[in-house]
C-alpha cells in the first residue's frame, strides 16, 4: 500500500488572539499549509475540520462551510468534534478517504478561539467535554478530572508532584526554539511547585495554557504527490481510533487511558511497527499526568513506569525517547480543534528535518502523535513515518 | 431555574436519594450504573434492575478544586470525589470533612445537597 503524504503544513502561532476570529486564524493556517505544499487549491476536494467550543466561544455553529469558504474553497466540508481529538478525527477520516482512492487531495484543520471567553468561560466550555449530568454537576472540571486520574496513579504506583513538575519543565524547554509557542519561557520545578494550586494535586504549571490558534495540513495520495513532484517525504502510515465510557466513574482504570492503547495498537497493526520502533512522539499533555498516562498508553513505557521518564531525562530531547519536541500542549498552547492536526504538523517537520531539533533527532525516521479527547474517553494514535 | 424541564431518571435518582432510597441499576452479571440505562455498556445485557446503594461506600479518588467553572465559582474551594459503592461508582461533592483529612478508603454515605453558587441539586457524600 503506498501511503498518504502530508504535502504541506500551516499554523498560526498560538497564543492569545482574543480579538481574532475563528474564520481568520483558520484562513491563516489553511493558506498557510496550501502555501507549504504547493498543491493547486482548485485540487483539493474535501475540507475535514475540527473544532470543540465554537458554539459556546463565539456563537457560531455548522462552522465547517464557513471554514471552506474562508480558505477560499467550494468543497464539501465536515466539521468533526471530538472534544480535544476533533482534528485527530479529522486526519483519521482523511487518511481513510485517501487510502480508499475516493480523494486524493484533502485539506484538514482545526481551530479554536478560546481567550475572547476568560478563564472562568474557557473552563466552563471545556467542562463539557464531560458527562453533563454525573460529572459537571459533581463539581468536576476539566483540570479536575485529570486530578481525581493523578491522586489515582499516584496512589496506585507511587509518584510525586515533583514528578510532574519535571514533565512541565522539559516542555517549557522544548517550546523555547518554537517561534508557534504560546509559552516560551524557561521555568524550574521550584516554579512549578510554587504555583496555586488549580485542582489538588495539580497546579497551574500542571495544566496547559488557554490558547486561540488553527492548524492545518494538506494531505494527499502518494501517486498524486509522485504525479506532480512535490516533496512530500513523511508518510501517515498507521491510523487508529478508540473510544471509552464518558464519566470517570464508569470506567474500567482510574488511571489507564485504554482507549489509547487501543487506538495505539491498531494504528501500530496498521503501520507494521511497534512501540521500539518509534524515534519521537508528540502526546496529547492537556496536564503533566496526561503526558504520563499517553506514553504509558503508547508503549513507550510499563504502565506505572512513565511517572520518572521526564525527571530521568529519558523524554527530553537530549533523552532516548524525545516526547513533545514542539513543547506539547502545556508549552505550545491547546487551542482544542487545532491540536491533533498541529500534532501532526510538528512530526512531519521534525522527520522532515525542517524543526528546530530536527538536527537533535537526525535519525528519527517514525513519529507518533496521540490525541485525546476529553478524559481520554475519545483517542487517536496516528504513526508517521519517512517513505523511501 | 424554575422552569427548566427535569431531567428524567436524573432527577428521578436525586428525589430517591433524598428519600433515603437511593439506586443504582445492575445486570445479572454484577455491573452497576447510574440510570438513566437501557442496556448494561459491558455485557450488552438489557435486563437491568433497581438496586439500593449500600449504607456507605469508599473514596476512590477525590480532588479538591480551587479553579471552578461560573456555575460552582462561589463553591470554590470545593472536594470532588468518585465514591465505590461496590458495582456502581458515583461522583459527588465530599462535604462535612476537612480536605486535609480526606483519605482514599473512607467510607461515605450518599444524600443530595445544594450547590452554593446555583442553589441546584447536587449528590453530596459524608464521612459515615
Ligand atoms: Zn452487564
Amino acid at each position: 500500500m503506498s501511503h498518504p503524504r502530508v504535502t504541506g503544513v500551516g499554523l498560526t502561532p498560538f497564543g492569545k488572539h482574543s480579538e481574532r476570529t475563528g474564520r481568520d486564524l483558520f484562513a491563516e493556517a489553511g493558506l498557510a499549509a496550501l502555501d507549504d505544499s504547493g498543491v493547486d487549491p482548485d485540487d483539493v476536494e474535501a475540507l475535514f475540520y475540527g473544532n470543540f467550543m465554537g458554539e459556546l466561544a463565539e456563537h457560531q455553529g455548522h462552522q465547517a462551510p464557513l471554514m471552506a469558504e474562508a480558505v477560499g474553497l467550494d468543497v464539501p466540508a465536515t466539521r468533526f468534534e471530538a472534544a480535544c481529538a476533533s482534528s485527530g478525527a479529522a486526519v483519521r477520516e482523511a487518511v481513510r478517504h485517501l487510502r480508499s482512492g475516493e480523494a486524493d487531495v484533502i485539506l484538514v484543520g482545526g481551530s479554536e478561539r478560546m481567550t475572547n471567553i476568560g478563564t472562568a468561560g474557557a473552563t466552563d466550555a471545556l467542562s463539557i467535554a464531560a458527562d453533563d449530568l454525573y460529572e459537571i454537576r459533581a463539581g468536576m472540571t476539566f483540570p479536575g478530572a485529570y486530578a481525581l486520574m493523578a491522586r489515582a496513579y499516584f496512589r496506585e504506583y507511587g509518584g510525586t508532584r515533583e514528578d510532574l513538575a519535571h514533565v512541565a519543565v522539559k516542555n517549557h524547554d522544548h517550546a523555547l526554539p518554537n517561534e508557534y509557542a504560546q509559552l516560551r519561557s524557561e521555568i524550574t520545578v521550584e516554579d512549578a511547585l510554587d504555583a496555586p494550586m488549580v485542582a489538588e494535586p495539580l497546579g497551574l504549571y500542571d495544566a496547559c495554557p488557554i490558547t486561540d490558534g488553527a492548524s492545518a495540513a494538506v494531505l494527499t495520495s502518494a501517486e498524486y504527490a509522485e504525479e506532480h513532484g512535490f516533496d512530500a517525504p513523511v508518510g501517515i502510515t498507521g491510523t487508529g481510533q478508540a473510544s471509552d465510557r464518558m464519566a470517570l466513574q464508569d470506567r474500567d482504570h482510574l488511571l489507564k487511558s485504554p482507549a489509547a492503547s487501543k487506538a495505539a495498537d491498531e494504528a501500530y497493526a496498521d503501520a507494521d511497527v511497534g512501540p521500539d520502533d518509534v524515534d519521537v512522539a508528540e502526546v496529547h499533555d492537556c496536564f503533566t499526568i496526561a503526558e504520563v498516562l499517553a506514553i504509558e498508553s503508547l508503549g513507550l513505557y510499563e504502565d506505572g513506569e512513565g511517572i520518572t521518564a521526564a525527571r530521568e531525562g529519558e523524554t527530553h530531547v537530549t533523552g532516548e525517547m524525545p516526547v513533545n519536541l514542539s513543547g506539547g500542549l502545556k508549552a505550545k498552547g491547546h487551542p482544542v480543534g487545532a491540536t491533533g492536526v498541529a500534532q501532526i504538523a510538528s512530526i512531519t517537520k521534525l522527520l522532515e528535518g525542517k524543526s528546530s531539533w530536527s538536527d537533535d533527532v537526525d535519525d528519527a525516521r517514525v513519529g507518533v502523535a496521540h490525541n485525546a479527547g476529553g478524559t481520554v474517553a475519545s483517542a487517536t494514535v496516528h504513526v508517521l513515518e519517512v517513505q523511501e | 431555574m424554575t422552569d427548566k424541564a427535569r431531567d428524567g431518571e436524573y432527577d428521578d435518582l436525586l428525589d430517591a436519594i433524598e428519600d433515603g432510597e437511593g439506586y443504582y441499576v445492575e445486570c445479572a452479571s454484577g455491573h452497576g450504573w447510574l440510570p438513566p440505562r437501557r442496556v448494561c455498556p459491558d455485557c450488552g445485557s438489557r435486563e437491568l434492575t433497581e438496586t439500593p446503594f449500600p449504607e456507605s461506600g469508599e473514596v476512590a479518588t477525590y480532588t479538591t478544586v480551587s479553579v471552578a467553572t461560573p456555575q460552582f465559582s462561589a463553591d470554590t474551594p470545593y472536594t470532588t470525589a468518585i465514591v465505590d459503592y461496590g458495582p456502581v461508582r458515583v461522583t459527588g461533592l465530599l462535604r462535612g470533612v476537612d480536605p486535609d483529612d480526606i483519605e482514599v478508603g473512607m467510607p461515605v454515605g450518599i444524600e443530595v445537597g445544594e450547590r452554593e453558587t446555583t442553589g441546584d441539586r447536587a449528590v453530596v457524600f459524608r464521612p459515615r
